[in-house]
């Protein structure tokens, strides 16, 4: 763990915070740090089995084609791929996304398209284009961790709309509108990762897909469909993007090459109406004039070769046994009490405790056993929801680390648990008793422990599969 | 001279341990000394031994590095170090030690139970947990014994929030404590080498006091320092502080974080190595002294080296 010699430029002066203090922007206020996020710091040591990352399984592109691509890069685009390139990136970098985009039934027009430094710039760039201070934002929630301190950092006020198994609840989106409306106020835009969502593994059905893209059209509200994952189906049947459904009039796309290729390229793209492109543009060129033109060479050179689809097949047959490797985990070593989801695609499983277990503390516990898994309040932007849930990524692991990753979790909330049963047992419960329980839904929309099968809203069944029998 | 900086280290704390040991680096080689950076890892002793530095500036927090371990790594092989010894560290890490050496030694400090795990898994312990209401009384501070920062601290405002909080507070030590709730000023008196600098208090700037998060964070806490204290106050304050540093056997610096209620201080604990980054309190009290990062650095090497360090 050695520190390389460091050369750090010399502070001349103590109380450095002070000095710096009266510069910063009023957004640097709500850009937040906490004790969760130093612990999520020390999650990267080599020895701890990390189920908290994002991270798509890299180790089985092809070294051989990688090298080939490369040489073919040097050799015969060096100028080019050592220069500057257009703002919205090369054409060719477009005739590979449009393709992409073509693999899930959608037709964009290449004009419509900029490349982005992934899709977290995507993210940025949309909200620099369209979010002023005190500006609404609505997302699901739990939402992606990533987007939160977009949103943050561009002072939006963010509404979350909670998720059940088929995606963001559109009846209570429709519910925020109308109150909003009472006020006067309209959000900017709404903000949804529809298939095989980060972090909840959950996809939103065709009636609310349909149901949200005439939302928009109705009310000529802007839809951010974020759709990272939407080609690393393991089962089910395809749905079609909100973009597809609207035709991309209302719906801002965000895409991605880190999911089915490399986030290492980060390589991204949105796609915009004409008069929001613009902005768009402009404002990628004060942030970084252009995308790296040499991994744009990299992903031209990779559609060449026309083997794109299969690896995409070959990822995901590794991400569906490694889904079933760690849904079968979490029935051996998880409480009965818990939930959890059962994504059809993607990278992560949402799993929910009861609601006595903080998860930022069982993250500090679970370290100990050198286990790591990101807790559910990253995922929210009023940090004291998702307080007892989790999210598990499996594509970062192979099956050995999960199952043991998942054991070892599962050791340390069955300690918790027991402790708690001896807390509050009958006999304790006389001097101090068991909270009581007043939903069957936390705040988090997603069900509390014991009511997983239960029906709600009007046949609206929630979804998470009860853990089997194997409890630890 | 040549120091080896011993910094990061396995704790929960390692970042804040990162960036005090970064601070004192820079302090250093300001001051041209000739700096060995250690990331405490299993090459920990090697290292030092191949560095042969004449003295360690720890710059570790939470186990490992705060609590004697280190300590007494060193002390066999003989480098002298900064801050506390083996003894003091392990019972200033300890808050439930620390808080029964504080009792014995007549300072103030709340009133508290301390259970270990056994005691409500084997031992029918929660029976005993309606006492606490006519001891402690509600709201009530849960925490692990050794911890750092709130990492684990919890208020219960009822019976119903104990259980929960418990179990949160066991997720980081097999003991804890349920610390009557003292309300008042919060302040921190940092010690240096036998003597007290000016007194820092910190003010929530949320106004929820119950916000532990709030104080580890930067532009949701205001520090004030010197503090406003008349001059009674910040006598008695700075007597007990005192009072702290010696009952525990602290060395060279230490910080005594305490509150001010209505009926004087009463003290929560005592940080063997306090935080040195840009936003720590030790720093900004050593400046309200009119001493620079750089002298309060040198002066901390200075403890180190001396004797019969007091």
């Amino acid at each position: 763990m050695e520190e390389t010699p460091h050369r750090r430029r010399a502070h001349t002066r103590t109380r450095d915070l002070e000095r710096y203090a009266g510069l910063f922007a009023a957004r640097t206020g709500v850009m937040r740090s906490s004790a969760m996020r130093d612990l999520m710091a020390i999650t990267a040591r080599p020895e701890v089995i990390s189920l908290a990352g994002g991270l798509p399984d890299t180790s089985t592109f092809p070294a051989g084609t990688f090298a080939a691509q490369m040489t073919r890069i040097a050799q015969e685009s060096t100028a080019e791929a050592l220069q500057y390139g257009p703002t919205e990136g090369f054409a060719e970098t477009v005739d590979c996304i449009v393709e992409v985009m073509g693999a899930e039934g959608m037709l964009p027009d290449p004009d419509d398209v900029i490349v982005t430094t992934g899709g977290q710039q995507a993210i940025d760039l949309i909200c620099k284009t369209l979010v002023d201070p005190g500006d609404v934002v609505v997302c699901e929630a739990p939402t992606y961790p990533g987007a939160v301190p977009v949103f943050c950092s561009y002072q939006a006020e963010t509404i979350q709309i909670d998720c059940d198994e088929d995606g963001m609840r559109i009846e209570e989106l429709e519910a925020v509108l109308a109150q909003l409306d009472g006020e006067g106020r309209r959000p900017k835009f709404v903000y949804s990762v529809p298939s095989f969502q980060n972090p909840a593994g959950v996809t939103m059905s065709l009636g609310r897909r349909r149901r949200l893209v005439e939302l928009a059209r109705q009310r000529e509200l802007l839809v951010v469909e974020d759709n990272p994952y939407g080609l690393l189906r393991f089962g089910g049947e395809p749905l079609p993007p909100l973009y597809q459904l609207d035709g991309g009039d209302f719906v801002i796309y965000v895409g991605t090459f880190s999911k089915i290729l490399s986030p290492g390229i980060r390589l991204g793209w949105a796609v915009a109406p004409p008069p929001v492109m613009e902005k768009i543009v402009l404002g990628k060129q004060a942030s970084d004039l252009c995308t790296s033109t040499l991994t744009q060479h990299f992903v031209r050179e990779y559609f060449a070769e026309g083997r794109w689809r299969e690896y995409i097949d070959d990822l995901v047959e590794i991400y569906r046994g490694r889904r079933d490797t760690m849904v079968a985990a979490l029935r051996d070593h998880f409480p009965a009490e818990a939930t959890w989801t059962e994504p059809e695609g993607g990278l992560f499983i949402w799993a929910t405790l009861p609601e006595y277990i903080d998860t930022s503390d069982l993250l500090a516990k679970a370290l100990r056993e050198d286990v790591a898994f990101v807790p559910g309040q990253a995922a929210y932007v009023d940090e004291s929801r998702g307080r007892s849930s989790m999210r598990l990524n499996f594509s970062g692991v192979d099956e050995e680390e999960i199952r043991e990753g998942v054991r070892r979790i599962g050791k340390a909330i069955a300690e918790q648990v027991e402790l708690y049963g001896a807390l509050t047992s009958d006999s304790a419960a006389s001097s101090a008793p068991a909270q009581s329980r007043e939903s069957d839904v936390d705040a988090t929309g997603l069900p509390r422990p014991g009511v997983a099968a239960r029906a709600k809203d009007g046949g609206d069944v929630l979804p998470f599969r009860k853990s089997g029998e194997g409890s630890a | 001279m040549k120091v080896a900086v011993l910094k990061g280290g396995r704790s929960l704390e390692r970042g804040v341990s990162l960036r005090s040991g970064a601070r004192v680096e820079d302090a250093l080689e300001r001051l041209g000394h000739e700096v060995v950076s250690i990331d405490a890892g299993g090459d920990l002793v090697k290292r030092l031994a191949a560095g042969s530095p004449d003295v360690a500036f720890i710059a570790m927090h939470g186990l490992g590095g705060e609590d004697g371990t280190v300590q007494e790594l060193l002390e066999i092989l003989g480098i002298p170090f900064t801050g506390p010894g083996v003894a003091s560290c392990a019972r200033c890490m300890d808050k439930i030690l620390a808080k029964h050496e504080l009792r014995d030694a007549g300072v103030p400090t709340p009133d508290w139970f301390a259970f270990n795990e056994t005691a409500f898994r084997e031992l029918g312990a929660a029976d005993a947990l309606s006492k606490l209401e006519e001891r402690l009384g509600f709201p009530l501070v849960v925490k692990p014994s050794r911890g750092g920062s709130a990492l684990g601290v919890k208020f219960a405002a009822s019976w119903y929030e104990v259980p929960e909080a418990l179990v949160s507070a066991f997720s980081y030590d097999n003991r804890i404590l349920l610390e009557r709730f003292a309300e008042g000023r919060e302040l921190a008196v940092s010690v240096l080498g036998g003597e007290a600098l000016p007194v820092v208090e910190a003010i929530p700037s949320g106004g929820d006091s119950y916000d532990f998060e709030a104080r580890y964070e930067i532009g949701r806490t205001d520090f004030i320092c010197p503090a406003e204290l008349d001059a009674a106050d910040e006598a008695t304050v700075t007597a007990v502080a005192l009072a702290a540093y010696e009952a525990l056997g602290c060395s060279g610096f230490s910080r005594v974080d305490l509150i001010l209620t209505a009926d004087g201080p009463q003290v929560l604990e005592v940080n063997a190595i306090p935080g040195l980054t840009d936003t720590s309190l030790l720093p900004q009290s050593a400046e309200a002294a009119g001493m620079s990062f750089e002298g309060l650095v040198e002066r901390i090497l200075e403890l180190a080296l001396r004797p019969a360090a007091a």
